[in-house]
């Protein structure tokens, strides 16, 4: 039978997030694994700026904070200068995919050795819910009052897709948060891209699906709902490259 | 058998939506902070699955399997 012990990465405080939030779910997985890996004075995680910023005040490793949308680029500075330590950044989608997509492309193209965990939740959470680049077709947002409009403001951004074509990844995975089938593969996968990480293959990175309830204006409940209709239909859930399993 | 801390919890309901065994139920009282928070109603059928506290966002829930 399994245990289960709050991991000792989060301080013995409740998070900083809104009720039934899944970045809060999002951090709590990180933390487990670093615990199971037994990395937990060893990790440093890189926030940006947003709601994925907000883990860092119940973080209880080493934290680095940075510019928006600059973590990959911290990431690279502090990985080539501790290469022994399991550097990770945890970015969100706004942070990501809009104001920081040139620093995960070219990270990823350099195929720096860290580990990029994304939270998509398709929405900008801390300024109150406008458009990012990964709101879905239709969906409404504070600033695409009617839904969003492919012919005005484009398709949203699948970073998967993107990243998993150039060379250097290693591993590049999408996983939804809202089923605990979808949970338990994320826990896999995140532990599989810290042992790689660990092992010095390269760049790995693994895209959740979260929600929003409060800029979706939706009960936790039925953002799994939503997340299971309009949300992985999309943002197809799967392992987009492995080269260690193809070698 | 598990253990959580109100403390911690908000009350989303993740955990009583996925208990496979549906022992848990939201509660009539209101925690120190203002939510409502699953209290386990019959947990003689827990079989310490932890699927309660894997669902959690806030790591609030504690399993620990009962030696029968």
């Amino acid at each position: 039978m399994p245990d289960y012990k709050r991991p000792k990465s989060l301080m013995p405080m409740a998070t900083s997030y809104c009720p039934g939030c899944m970045h809060a779910l999002a951090t709590r997985l990180v933390a487990d694994v670093i615990g199971e890996l037994d990395q937990v004075n060893n990790a440093i995680n890189v926030v940006s700026v947003g709601c994925s910023a907000l883990n860092l005040y119940t973080w209880a490793g080493d934290v680095i904070g940075s510019a928006h949308g600059r973590a990959p680029a911290v990431a690279t500075g502090l990985k080539r200068c501790l290469p022994d330590r399991l550097v990770f950044t945890y970015q969100g989608d706004g942070d990501l995919a809009a104001i920081g997509l040139a620093e995960i492309m070219s990270a990823a193209n350099r195929g720096e050795n860290f580990t990029v965990i994304f939270a998509n939740n398709q929405t900008y959470g801390m300024t109150g819910g406008q458009m990012a680049p990964t709101t879905l077709i239709g969906q409404k947002t504070t600033t695409t009052i009617y839904g969003r409009d492919p012919e005005t403001t484009g398709y949203p951004l699948q970073m998967c897709e993107l990243i998993s074509v150039l060379k250097a990844p290693v591993f590049v995975a999408r996983y939804a948060l809202n089923s605990p089938k979808g949970v338990a593969d994320a826990k896999k996968g995140i532990r599989k891209a810290f042992e790689l990480q660990m092992a010095g293959k390269g760049f790995t990175f693994i895209e959740l699906l979260t929600n929003c309830p409060t800029n979706w204006g939706m009960t936790p409940l039925q953002t799994l709902e939503y997340m299971n209709t309009n949300t992985i239909p999309y943002f197809k859930p799967g392992i987009y490259k492995d080269k260690e399993g193809e070698a | 058998m598990i253990t959580i801390n109100q403390l911690m919890c908000k009350g989303c309901g993740y955990c009583i939506k996925f208990c496979p065994r549906h022992i848990l139920e939201m509660g009539k009282e209101r925690s120190q902070k203002g939510f409502f928070y699953p209290v386990n109603i019959d947990a003689d059928k827990c079989t310490s699955c932890a699927i309660c506290a894997l669902m959690c966002p806030e790591g609030a829930i504690e399993v620990t399997s009962q030696a029968k």
